[in-house]
């Protein structure tokens, strides 16, 4: 018999239930939408930070002071220490390489630069990996600036690594009227402008190269006087303050595999011979007070969405309930008892949120989708433990919804309502 | 009411005067409807109340966190020469308080043993101020006092003690105030208050480094103000700086449009589903209304008035109930009120009181086929 009423409610009125499962799923698709925003968005703003560029560098640990003045690298070639360019793909074989969005070597030598009828008597070429395939064992990979320096603009084409070709800095160019495709005397070698650079200071006064180049006009193969890294890192907290050394063996084994720019750091030391790893703190300390309050921000925002569609639910149960005072009437008049006609409601309500919430649950995940498609050109992470949370939300709503409306359905005289006074 | 006429006046005051009665009969003895309809408008204006205002001034919140990154234009004297000597007072009226700058000069001195190192001269307090990702142990208080770079102070003094430097023949002595940690060329560098430095060297402020806050039209406008300020210097954007803002700025807000345009709907037709039941409610009011002779015009009018008062009345409170939400999301994520946006209040008014009269009319179109005898009887 309850089979029976709940199965030909369902039929008998399509329309209405309908609108009330049309309502419950929309208001699981904002909620849903919302929260695999807002639990993705860290992430996708992580890429985003990473706009400004490396936030770990590394040195030779045995090197003299760097004389950097503006960006522009003052130290002779001769002086100071190297890093080895071999090591470098053993960047990508730490514990924390899917992290690691790239890497790129720079080794800064100065030269005198002619071109047309002008010359310069000193002008830094940058030797650095453009976008370099790299072999690690069985895994292979494409890193350079421009993964790591997204910011830098080329107007023209970038040069391919290990060739004769170059970028002129804007200033440069300027000074000495390049263009893309001009030719240029430089270190004893006619090296072809493939594009005009925008970037840093320094950058835009010099040339940037293949990091092969730089190496043979120097007469180092194999020598990098720095790697800048790219790296997803995890806001700093109370533990990436503190120092590896004084932790206790438990600690320190949660410190080094928590994506921190400092046991990143730590780890890239431990697979580069003779090197000292650090983060940048201009990149890596406001990177993790952004993220923070970004994601603060879509967590209330999505706090606020759920309470607008946990309302609009609510009110859609209320009004299909209150619509149906007659029935209660009349199931009360035939002598079922207020146990009876609430169990009926509730088991209505709760078909309606577990259907509604799976439709729901769908279109949420696709307005998710779309939202990170279009904002962020990348997919949003699906969470599987999202689907039974959101089902069991839904359903606890739809009840907490329908609970006031039903104890009102069943305060009712019967036969008041059924004369259609009340 | 414009008085052309008494007899006028008097003959068609009944019927407003009925019609005020009706509609606040109609809310006060039906209280529990219209108290629901009323809570669905105060909640539904003030989330959107509150996700408007929290829109405007989300921007403003989150470059005051940008601006953690330092300068985002650099003033460069041309090649040889210092700045004016009151080139800082010109940055800081182009600023005019929107942002901090800091003067810098360098040269490369000599340690004891030969080796060079970046001798920087600045102002503390001013670089404080910018550079708030320097990690220092210990600020300068004294005109002697010198910030070392971790790599520099490994070098020149690594238990601590004075050292001295050489610049064009002439030496000085330094004491270590505290060391400087960045990660980056700074590292490497000793810096000394500005007049002490230029006392050493004979050198001035060479660059100012800025950090205007505002939009990129503002900040093109900054640049502006300074170049013309400062006919002799080049003004230079960082690049790396600005772009890294304008994009993650730029994707944060499109993911709060995103999101604030979900919940307005979210509220929007929460708003219509109440409202159309509560005007179905009150069919049998209709009914007897047009039983008693009443006109199309008047039921219609009857209904619309009561939605829009029900509108007007549970968006101004819910106006208020958003801003106060809006204050707090901002004193909770970003400890720092959030301006209330009066400007706000008539657009949410007017939106709320045209979703309720939608709601109104949507139902008003079914029920004008009916019968008043059908409803009447109660089918």
């Amino acid at each position: 018999m309850f089979l029976r009423l709940l199965f030909e409610s369902f039929r008998r009125q399509k329309r209405r239930k309908l609108l009330a499962g049309v309502a419950v799923a929309l208001g699981v698709a904002v909620a849903t939408a919302m929260i695999a925003v807002a639990t993705d968005i860290g992430d996708k703003m992580n890429r985003e930070l990473r706009t400004y560029g490396a936030n770990i560098v590394a040195y030779p640990e045995e090197d003299t002071l760097d004389v950097q003045v503006g960006g522009v690298d003052l130290k002779p070639v001769s002086q100071g220490a190297y890093l080895n360019e071999a090591d470098l793909p053993k960047i990508k074989g730490t514990f924390w390489r899917h992290n690691i969005l790239g890497f790129a070597p720079f080794l800064p030598v100065h030269l005198a630069v002619t071109a047309g009828g002008a010359s310069l008597p000193d002008v830094q070429l940058l030797g650095t990996y453009f976008a370099k395939p790299l072999k690690l064992g069985d895994d292979s990979f494409t890193t350079g600036v421009r993964t790591t320096h997204p910011w830098w603009k080329v107007e023209g084409a970038w040069p391919a690594d290990d060739s004769e070709q170059v970028l002129a800095g804007e200033d440069l160019a300027r000074k000495l009227g390049l263009k893309p495709g001009d030719r240029i005397q430089a270190g004893g070698r006619a090296l072809e402008v493939t594009g005009i650079l925008s970037a840093g200071p320094a950058e835009n006064q010099g040339l940037v190269g293949p990091l092969s180049l730089a190496q043979a006009i120097a007469g180092r193969p194999g020598a990098v006087r720095q790697v800048f890294v790219s790296a997803l890192t995890k806001p700093e907290d109370e533990l990436a303050r503190r120092d590896p050394a004084s932790m206790s063996p438990e600690v320190r084994d949660r410190w080094y595999c928590s994506p921190y720019a400092n046991s990143i750091a730590f780890q890239i030391q431990e697979v580069l011979p003779h090197a000292r790893a650090e983060q940048i703190r201009q990149v890596a300390q406001n990177e993790g007070a952004v993220l923070n309050k970004i994601q603060g921000l879509m967590l209330l925002i999505t706090l606020a969405a759920l309470l607008a569609a946990g309302l609009a639910v609510s009110a859609a149960m209320a009004t299909a309930i209150l619509e149906r005072r007659r029935e209660v009437g009349l199931m009360k008049a035939l002598g079922a008892g207020n146990v009876a006609v609430a169990a009926l409601f509730f088991t209505e309500a709760a078909l309606l949120a577990l259907l509604g919430g799976t439709a729901g649950y769908a279109a949420g995940l696709l307005l998710a989708q779309g939202i990170a498609r279009s904002i962020f050109a990348s997919r949003v992470a699906l969470q599987p433990v999202l689907f039974p949370l959101v089902l069991g939300v839904a359903v606890v709503v739809t009840f907490a919804g329908s609970a006031a409306s039903i104890r009102r359905a069943l305060r009712f005289e019967p036969a008041l309502v059924l004369r259609g006074d009340a | 009411m414009n008085g052309d006429g008494q007899p006028r006046s008097a003959r068609s005051g009944g019927r407003p005067r009925m019609f005020v009665r009706l509609l606040l009969r109609a809310m006060l003895v039906r209280r529990g409807r219209a108290l629901t309809a009323l809570a669905a408008i105060l909640v539904a204006s003030g989330a959107t109340a509150a996700m408007l205002n929290l829109y405007v001034d989300v921007q403003a919140k989150l470059q005051r966190e940008f601006r953690g990154y330092g300068a985002n234009l650099i003033v460069v004297a041309p090649q040889g020469a210092t700045l004016p000597e009151d080139a800082l007072a010109q940055v800081d009226a182009a600023l005019a308080g929107r942002g901090t700058a800091a003067p810098f000069a360098y040269v490369i001195a000599k340690t004891s043993d030969g080796a060079p190192v970046v001798v920087a001269g600045t102002d503390f307090t001013r670089a404080r101020k910018l550079d708030s990702f320097w990690a220092v142990t210990k600020w300068p208080d004294t005109p002697a006092g010198a910030l070392v770079g971790r790599r520099a102070a490994s070098l020149l003094s690594p238990e601590g003690r004075p050292f001295d430097l050489t610049f064009g023949g002439k030496p000085l002595r330094l004491a270590q105030a505290g060391i400087l940690k960045t990660g980056a060329a700074e590292d490497s560098r000793v810096y000394l208050s500005l007049p002490e430095f230029t006392a050493w060297t004979g050198v001035g402020a060479t660059s100012i480094e800025v950090a205007a806050s505002g939009t990129p039209e503002e900040i093109r406008q900054v640049m502006q103000r300074l170049a013309s300020a400062l006919p002799g210097a080049e003004v230079r954007p960082l690049r790396q700086i600005q772009e890294g803002e304008a994009r993650v700025l730029g994707k944060t807000r499109a993911t709060l449009l995103a999101s604030i345009a979900l919940i307005i709907l979210t509220a929007a037709l929460c708003l219509l589903a109440t409202l159309t039941a509560w005007v179905m409610e009150h069919r049998k009011d209709f009914a007897v209304m047009k039983a008693l002779g009443a006109s199309h015009r008047m039921v219609n009018a009857f209904f619309a008035a009561q939605a829009a008062a029900l509108g007007a009345l549970g968006a101004t409170l819910g106006f208020f109930l958003g801003v106060g939400a809006a204050a707090w999301i901002g004193r909770a994520n970003f400890q720092a009120a959030v301006t209330p946006r009066l400007s706000l209040f008539p657009a949410v008014v007017l939106g709320s009181i045209a979703v309720a009269l939608l709601a109104a009319v949507l139902p008003m179109s079914i029920l004008r086929r009916v019968q008043p005898a059908a409803i009447l009887r109660g089918e």
